[in-house]
């Protein structure tokens, strides 16, 4: 049995922002993960957005959080050496009803003093020309950022691993025993005792709540399909937004990615099975259509990839991040849906003081670093930068991905240190090969080469992404 | 910064062929620019018979082509960086170069040739539904693990896409023990050649399902099965006709898309239908200096095609080196009824030598007449028998035709009765 003060169950955002936050007190944290990696459920796929918090009603958690989280994010992203792009939000009208809606965003950003501009139909064309004729004003909330998820719960736990977290990937929390007024968490082939232990397990969150006790809410799996456009495309230099409505929420968006990509969507549509996160002809057709409202000409010929993420929505409107009130020390952080990738520094915060600081003295650790290296990557450098890196390190300047332009050493530093890849999609998360418009056709042999060579393991048993998603079936020498 | 006479983007097929012909011309400071360990592309993987019955009357296998041209510019003294990845072309013909010996270097030319080949196209780009797993890939990438690499990617197999390269897979994977269950093709026609429709499902009872495609992908971890539906002459599938199959691996052969990142930050004109850059007859593209060929150009069926382009294009530029660029003014090639592409796109009025058009047609058609004419004027007509739209056809048209000719022309190919 492994003893420790905390245990967060979940390695989301949610999760790696808490462990993260946690990292510089002195206490004993252990994160565990279902799955191979960190960032493998709605982390992974969602809008990348940082939303500035103009959109969430007042007296809210959402709300409170999201104002808080989005100005914490410009420290953090910076700390972590984390990319990200700062191109504003055009929350398009049509018409006057929707213009009339405009005024409840702009009165709300005025209130939680979040700058924006406005701009009438035709000078937001003359910045954006793909966006509808039909668009008559837009409100353009600039300090709106874009981020890479995955890089930001990846470093958020890097950041946490380095101030002495422990996480354990692949381990599914089972059971969680009460004993002594304190908690035994069955984690794959570990036992975990703690005094607290914080729920961040995304869509599961009632089922781990359920552990302890009967939860008073459910999740309801809410599914988001979406659309990548190959970054040739030059789409959108603005995220575009329709106006939010009660029932379509945000509704479908155009989003001009950190690595030049655009995506396009989300749908958003009640499923039964949490786990299912395909994409489906309705959810897709959904998105062509609906995106035709606030932009013309989409390039949908141009996909080079379609995906789902599936929102870790309850029966509960607002975020829950509450102890219980019959188990002491078990903390529910569930239901964080949008916008939740924008609130996870302040909901770690807001964990932290509220509920972790009444049950153990917060003590800073001696040395504790909050900060990290710059990643090493060639497409972002100089022609004389390039050159002194290959010089160094030829491996460098073996190209792997051709689409990317991803070098070999660029992979072989996703392999690196305590969560480094051990999947191909692991390694594609972390540096991106794959990600371009052949999808891995051409470079996916390659990197299955490096991961058996670098990890030492025979080809058949690396895996793509989930346990038992395997590549190769049998050699034929 | 070190300047050539010509700098060749790629070492397949197109451009081993394009450097072969550069220095029997007399140019002889040129270079070839690889990504790969080795030259010869994409051949290189591909093991099966059947390349080069046109260029050297004989069957050989992908690598055995390959080495010919190699061979050829090994005579040649053709100078090849390996392992070299190209970064960027710029309009003035600077090409930026990343390997590990160098490092990132920029070299200059008098010509550039584009001999970049194309890349296949993958789940993403046509949108089959349902979830991620693995054991869905391309053709090509399940021919790369088996004959590069020496493992079979999965025991009962579905493909998607009867395209030359699926259809090769097919006959593969069968002759490695695993089972083929079926090949199914949007289209009411096959998108592969005859003779592969033939050698690699009829002689191994693999059924075709034609005007069918995958509507669901099923499996969290490793694919577990597809469903399998019809689809309506537009192409939508067809509500009720859903067949399930209980399969381990997807293959995908639905299509080559040219590799034009380059020409596209270039600034290069590009064609929407061809996806590769527009060319003249000289295979100029619009950036003066700079030649395409090969797939990158346009996907051909048959390399011997490839080859015979390449050459074209290395002419082309051996022309442009000694003469400069044509200030004639140009005719452009329009798309008539039933032709989805020509390449070249334009031909300069003054062209010194006779053009040929390589097109395709959009539907099969049993027997049709070709023409190419220009207004009123009818230039040619030819009779055709089973057109495809997998077989590219090519025709000529001669320089003296070009002379007087004021307007477009227009090759259109009819169904006849």
């Amino acid at each position: 049995m492994t003893k420790a003060d905390i245990v967060i169950i979940g390695g989301g955002i949610t999760g790696t922002m808490i462990a993260r936050a946690l990292s510089k007190y002195d206490l004993r944290t252990v994160l565990v993960e279902k799955e191979n990696d960190i960032a493998d459920g709605a982390t992974m796929a969602n809008s990348a957005i940082v939303h500035v918090g103009y959109d969430p009603e007042d007296g809210t958690l959402k709300g409170l959080l999201n104002v808080r989280g989005a100005r914490l994010y410009d420290t953090i992203l910076d700390e972590m050496n984390c990319r990200y792009l700062t191109k504003g939000a055009f929350i398009a009208a049509c018409g006057e009803e929707e213009e009339k809606h405009l005024a409840v965003l702009t009165e709300r950003a005025d209130r939680r003093g979040i700058p924006y501009r406005i701009l009438s139909g035709d000078e937001a064309r003359k910045e954006e020309p793909n966006l509808s004729e039909d668009v008559t004003k837009v409100i353009d909330f600039y300090t709106t950022k874009v981020i890479y998820p995955w890089e930001v719960a990846l470093k958020a736990a890097k950041v946490a691993v380095n101030n002495g977290v422990q996480i354990l990937l692949g381990h599914e929390v089972t059971d969680i025993e009460k004993m002594n007024g304190k908690y035994a968490v069955h984690a794959g082939n570990e036992i975990i005792e703690a005094s607290c232990v914080i729920n961040a397990a995304g869509i599961m969150a009632d089922r781990i709540a359920s552990f302890v006790e009967e939860p008073w809410f459910t999740m309801r799996p809410r599914r988001g399909e979406y659309f990548v456009l190959d970054k040739d495309v030059h789409l959108v230099d603005h995220i575009i937004f329709p106006v939010p409505s009660e029932e379509k929420g945000k509704g479908v968006l155009a989003v001009p990615t950190v690595y030049g990509n655009t995506l396009i969507g989300p749908n958003s549509d009640y499923i039964d099975d949490r786990e299912d996160n395909g994409t489906s002809y309705y959810g897709l057709d959904y998105v062509r259509k609906n995106m035709a409202k606030t932009l013309r000409n989409v390039p949908f010929n141009r996909s080079i990839r379609t995906f789902a993420g599936i929102r870790p929505a309850s029966t509960s409107s607002d975020f829950i991040i509450e102890e219980s009130k019959t188990s002491e020390g078990f903390i529910n952080v569930a239901s964080i849906e949008s916008p939740g990738l924008a609130s996870s520094p302040a909901i770690a915060e807001y964990v932290t003081q509220n509920f972790i600081s009444k049950h153990f003295d917060l003590k800073e650790k001696e040395g504790y670093d909050m900060t990290l290296p710059k990643d090493i990557v060639l497409s972002d450098m100089t022609e004389e930068e390039r050159n002194m890196l290959i010089r160094e390190r030829p491996e460098y300047g073996r190209i792997v991905c051709r689409c990317e332009q991803i070098s070999e050493g660029e992979i072989l530093d996703a392999l690196k240190g305590p969560l480094g890849a051990t999947t191909v999609k692991g390694v594609k998360k972390r540096c991106r090969p794959g990600m371009g418009r052949c999808q891995g056709g051409f470079c996916e042999p390659l990197v299955m080469e490096i991961l058996s060579r670098e990890l030492n393991r025979d080809p058949l048993d690396i895996e793509l992404d989930g346990k038992g998603s395997y590549i190769l079936e049998r050699s034929n020498r | 910064m070190r300047h050539y006479q010509a700098i060749i983007i790629g070492g397949g097929s197109a451009g081993l062929s394009a450097a072969v012909t550069l220095k029997d011309k007399g140019i002889e400071d040129i270079l070839v620019l690889e990504k790969d360990r080795e030259p010869g592309g994409i051949l290189e993987q591909c093991i099966h018979n059947g390349f080069g019955l046109q260029r050297f009357k004989e069957q050989l296998s992908g690598p055995a082509y390959a080495e010919r041209y190699i061979r050829m510019a090994e005579e040649r003294n053709v100078e090849i960086k390996l392992n070299s990845m190209v970064i960027k072309l710029t309009p003035d013909r600077k090409v930026e170069y990343v390997n590990s010996e160098e490092g990132d270097v920029t070299v200059s030319a008098d010509c550039v040739i584009l001999a970049v080949g194309c890349y296949e196209r993958s789940r993403g780009a046509i949108n089959i539904y349902g979830t991620r797993p693995s054991g869905v890939y391309t053709a090509g990438q399940a021919q790369k693990y088996l004959n590069m690499n020496g493992y079979v990617v999965g025991r009962k197999v579905f493909i998607l896409g009867s395209g030359d390269i699926g259809l090769i897979m097919a006959r593969r994977m069968t002759l490695e023990g695993a089972t083929v269950v079926g090949v199914a093709e949007l289209m009411p026609y096959s998108n592969g050649l005859p003779r592969n429709m033939k050698q690699c499902l009829e002689d191994f009872n693999i059924p075709l399902y034609l005007s069918h495609t995958v509507t669901n992908i099923f499996g969290k971890d490793r694919l577990e099965g597809i469903e399998l539906s019809e689809v309506d002459d537009k192409r939508n599938p067809i509500k009720g006709s859903e067949k399930y199959f209980d399969v381990d691996t997807l293959l995908l052969s639905v299509g080559l898309i040219p590799e034009n990142h380059l020409a596209d930050e270039a600034g290069i004109e590009m064609d929407p239908v061809t996806r590769g850059p527009k060319v003249d007859e000289n295979y100029m593209t619009s950036i003066d200096g700079i030649f395409a060929c090969g797939n990158g150009l346009h996907v051909h069926d048959l390399v011997d095609f490839v080859s015979l382009q390449a050459e074209r294009a290395a002419e082309g530029a051996a022309r442009y080196l000694s003469e400069g660029k044509s200030v004639a003014g140009v005719i452009t090639l329009r798309n008539g009824s039933n032709v989805s592409y020509t390449v070249p796109k334009y031909i300069h009025k003054d062209a010194v030598i006779n053009t040929e058009v390589f097109f395709r047609a959009s539907r099969p058609m049993e027997k049709a007449s070709l023409t190419v004419s220009c207004g009123d004027r009818l230039i040619r007509k030819l009779a055709r028998r089973k057109v495809m739209p997998s077989e590219m056809d090519r025709v000529m048209i001669a320089a003296k035709d070009l002379k007087d000719l004021d307007g477009d022309i227009v090759i259109s190919m009819e169904e006849n009765a």
